[in-house]
């Protein structure tokens, strides 16, 4: 179990990394849409290729955090019933959920985005909009996406696991709810 | 038997959709293997039954989809919003309103009610976070109102209403989804929006109005020793006059130059007068206004200024909502860089949160879109338009009873939820019933908002609880000892407020025109026979008789 664990720390530290490092991505794309509007507006000109990264940026964000938001729990669930059962009928569920909903979703994606990456990628496909990016590297997110949270999905099997034999510690309480009102993000949810 | 299932598997995959969703997964990825789930189902099936239009290549779908979500320029329009908020939170101009706006409305009965009432506006209208109004409200003004004998009940449901404002005041993020569920531009939703979400302010401060007439005592004004603010606030009524003044004399000079928005940007001018006045009074040391009025000046100007920024561009048709949200951000960062507030910790803390917020929510997105894939290839939206078309009462019967089972729905789960996997599917029906979606989507967007505050999920009691005493504690002020706020007095609180919500749905739904600022007064739809829209008329009547938009997946928007 030892070495399992490993592994499921090895993998969140990857996830992690990305996901908490590819938030700058977020001021990034608030900055190239904010200088877009002005400069159509104050010359009236604008570049398909600054339009599309602002899209383009915010895609990477969302999809490389997911597997981090997966790890932190806080994709949102509805707790009506489940708030009401032991925290080990919870991780039952959480654990058969992981390998009948989780893991075939995650593998059908991989399986079909890989070789929509790939065409792209070897016929160089361009954007239809004229002077727009490549398209292989939005494409490249949405499989890079889906490889992140398939590990991330073994980790969690993994912790779920251990928590239920025993051998882990819960490492940070489930949230009550599904928002966890108390968290860090105000938003949580409710933004707005 | 099996031909059974398989002419009825729509209704039994929206069926077990709910089961999958009360396991407590989360709720993206429910969705997404209910979808998949069933495609399997349903391809194994599809020679049982010609509803089914399902095969393999289909699935081949699904990257694509994907990729649409990604390039939703609506869509982007929500990290920004939220980014937006999130750092005017973390600026203190919350806390920041409330002291001055309190202090002016203070010496009044029910004072400090209207400051948390108009405070929570200006913060809907700026930050349109629900948990950070609430939880800065409840922090400042709850502990005061305590003080001085408000009634408590009353207290923490005038701030958990207020709190949510942010829900119905543009830019929300609610009317973003709707919008883009429903098909609808933005632009559209907020000016729909607009009216409603004042309309509704303004009905709370009549009934804290009411409440100060029937039951003084439950809403008394400060004593003369809270009023910190010294000065009298004549000198406000001044320098509002001359804004005004200036005002009228800027829309003069621009109506004739501009082809619209002269009086947006009169307003615009009138604004940086007094601001420049109040600056210059303070930093020369004049005088010449009392430091309440100065002070009241200072605080107000830079969101109202934050305000016409985003929505003053917006409704002029100089920026897309998309971009709105981002020069929102940007000047939410400026307002912050020139407070001295902002530090790296601040910027990292803010896009972690709207980072997890954003993908929870496209991930949401993402399952509807995989479920939707299957649930439309069973003909399901068939099935729902059959079931909600067969209501008594036409167009009154569908409103009636969605706006029934969004208030029940709203008690258990969040408006996201709602808004991705109920929304879509009443949108084709409301759309064949005449109804226009904007006026729709703002119904929607009222009720949703009353779901914050209903027992037992309104997440707005949750925040309230979290920051009102439990225990009893004594005031630092006036040393005496006051007594924790129980549960039961929240949700007390919230009741008068959840009946001023329910009217203003009815008032919304009976009166389309006033969130349909476009449109005159809606025809009557029993005089109207089914007919062509008249050509060129495409905004002149309330009524929208365009084909529903194609509901497959989120409109793209060019």
């Amino acid at each position: 179990m030892s070495g399992l664990l490993a592994i499921s720390r090895v993998i969140d530290a990857v996830t992690r990394f990305i996901g908490y490092h590819v938030r700058w991505l977020i001021l990034a794309a608030v900055l190239v849409s904010a200088i877009n509007a002005i400069i159509r507006k104050a010359f009236d000109t604008s570049s398909n290729a600054w339009l599309e990264l602002q899209w383009l940026l915010f895609g990477a964000v969302f999809m490389l955090a997911a597997a981090y938001t997966l790890q932190k729990n806080a994709h949102v669930r509805i707790d009506v019933v489940s708030s009401r059962l032991k925290k080990r009928t919870r991780d039952i569920i959480d654990l058969v959920c992981h390998l009948v909903m989780l893991a075939p979703i995650v593998l059908i994606m991989i399986y079909l985005s890989g070789p929509y990456f790939w065409q792209s990628y070897v016929e160089n496909e361009n954007s239809a909009n004229a002077g727009g990016l490549i398209v292989w590297p939005s494409k490249f997110f949405v499989l890079a996406g889906f490889i992140l949270l398939f590990f991330q999905m073994i980790s969690e099997v993994i912790k779920r696991i251990a928590v239920l034999n025993g051998d882990l510690v819960e490492p940070e309480p489930q949230p009550v709810h599904g928002h966890n009102p108390d968290d860090t993000a105000p938003a949580g949810g409710h933004n707005q | 038997m099996i031909e059974l299932i398989a002419h009825n598997l729509a209704p039994i995959m929206f069926l077990s959709l709910i089961v999958f969703l009360l396991l407590g997964y989360p709720v993206a990825f429910s969705l997404a293997a209910n979808g998949l789930l069933f495609f399997v189902i349903a391809v194994e099936l599809s020679p049982y039954s010609n509803e089914i239009s399902l095969s393999w290549p289909l699935l081949q779908a699904l990257p694509g989809r994907i990729l649409d979500v990604m390039r939703n320029d609506t869509l982007l329009a929500i990290p920004f919003f939220t980014f937006m908020g999130i750092i005017l939170e973390k600026s203190g101009m919350a806390e920041d309103l409330l002291d001055t706006i309190g202090q002016l409305f203070g010496p009044i009965r029910g004072g400090l009610a209207y400051a948390v009432i108009l405070v929570g506006a200006l913060l809907a209208a700026t930050t349109g976070v629900v948990a950070a109004s609430v939880i800065a409200m409840g922090l400042i003004s709850l502990p005061i109102m305590l003080r001085y004998g408000y009634d408590r009940p009353l207290a923490t449901g005038v701030i958990a209403a207020s709190g949510t404002l942010a829900q119905i005041i543009p830019p929300s993020l609610v009317l973003i989804v709707l919008a883009d569920q429903l098909g609808r531009s933005v632009g559209d939703m907020y000016a729909g929006a607009i009216i409603p979400g004042l309309l509704l302010t303004a009905l709370y401060c009549a009934f804290v109005l009411v409440i100060s007439i029937l039951k003084p005592k439950s809403v008394p004004a400060l004593p003369l020793e809270a009023r910190t603010l010294k000065g009298s606030p004549l000198p406000l009524l001044f320098v509002t006059l001359i804004a005004l003044a200036i005002a009228a004399v800027a829309y003069v000079v621009l109506a004739s130059r501009l082809e619209n928005g002269a009086g947006i940007w009169a307003a615009a001018i009138a604004a940086a007068t007094a601001y420049g006045i109040a600056l210059a009074d303070k930093t020369g040391n004049f005088n010449l206004l009392s430091h309440l009025a100065r002070q009241v000046i200072i605080v107000l100007i830079p969101p109202l200024a934050l305000i016409f920024l985003v929505l003053g561009t917006i409704f002029l048709g100089v920026a897309t909502p998309t971009e709105g949200g981002a020069m929102g951000a940007a000047g939410a960062l400026l307002m912050t860089l020139a407070k001295r507030r902002l530090s790296y910790t601040l910027m990292s803390d803010a896009l972690e949160a709207t980072t997890r917020l954003a993908c929870f929510v496209l991930f949401i997105l993402i399952g509807s879109r995989v479920f939707s894939l299957t649930f439309y290839g069973l003909n399901g939206h068939v099935w729902v338009e059959e079931l909600f078309l067969g209501l008594p009462g036409g167009m009154w019967g569908f409103l009636i009873v969605v706006n029934i089972l969004v208030f029940v729905l709203g008690c258990f789960i969040d408006f996201f939820e709602i808004a991705f996997i109920v929304v879509p599917l009443l949108a084709p029906v409301a759309a064949k019933l005449g109804i226009d979606l904007i006026w729709f989507g703002v119904i929607l967007g009222v009720n949703l908002q009353t779901s914050f505050l209903t027992p037992p999920f309104g997440f707005a009691l949750f925040y309230m609880r979290s920051v009102a005493p439990v225990a009893a504690y004594i005031d630092k002020v006036t040393g005496k000892t006051i007594a924790g706020i129980a549960t039961t007095q929240i949700y007390r609180g919230t009741i008068a407020f959840i009946v001023l919500q329910t009217i203003m749905i009815a008032v919304v739904v009976m009166f389309p025109w006033i969130a349909t600022p476009t449109a005159g007064p809606v025809i009557d739809t029993d005089t109207i026979e089914i007919e062509l829209p008249p050509i060129g008329d495409e905004n002149g009547g309330g009524i929208d008789i365009a084909p529903p938009p194609d509901l497959s997946g989120p409109p793209v928007i060019e």
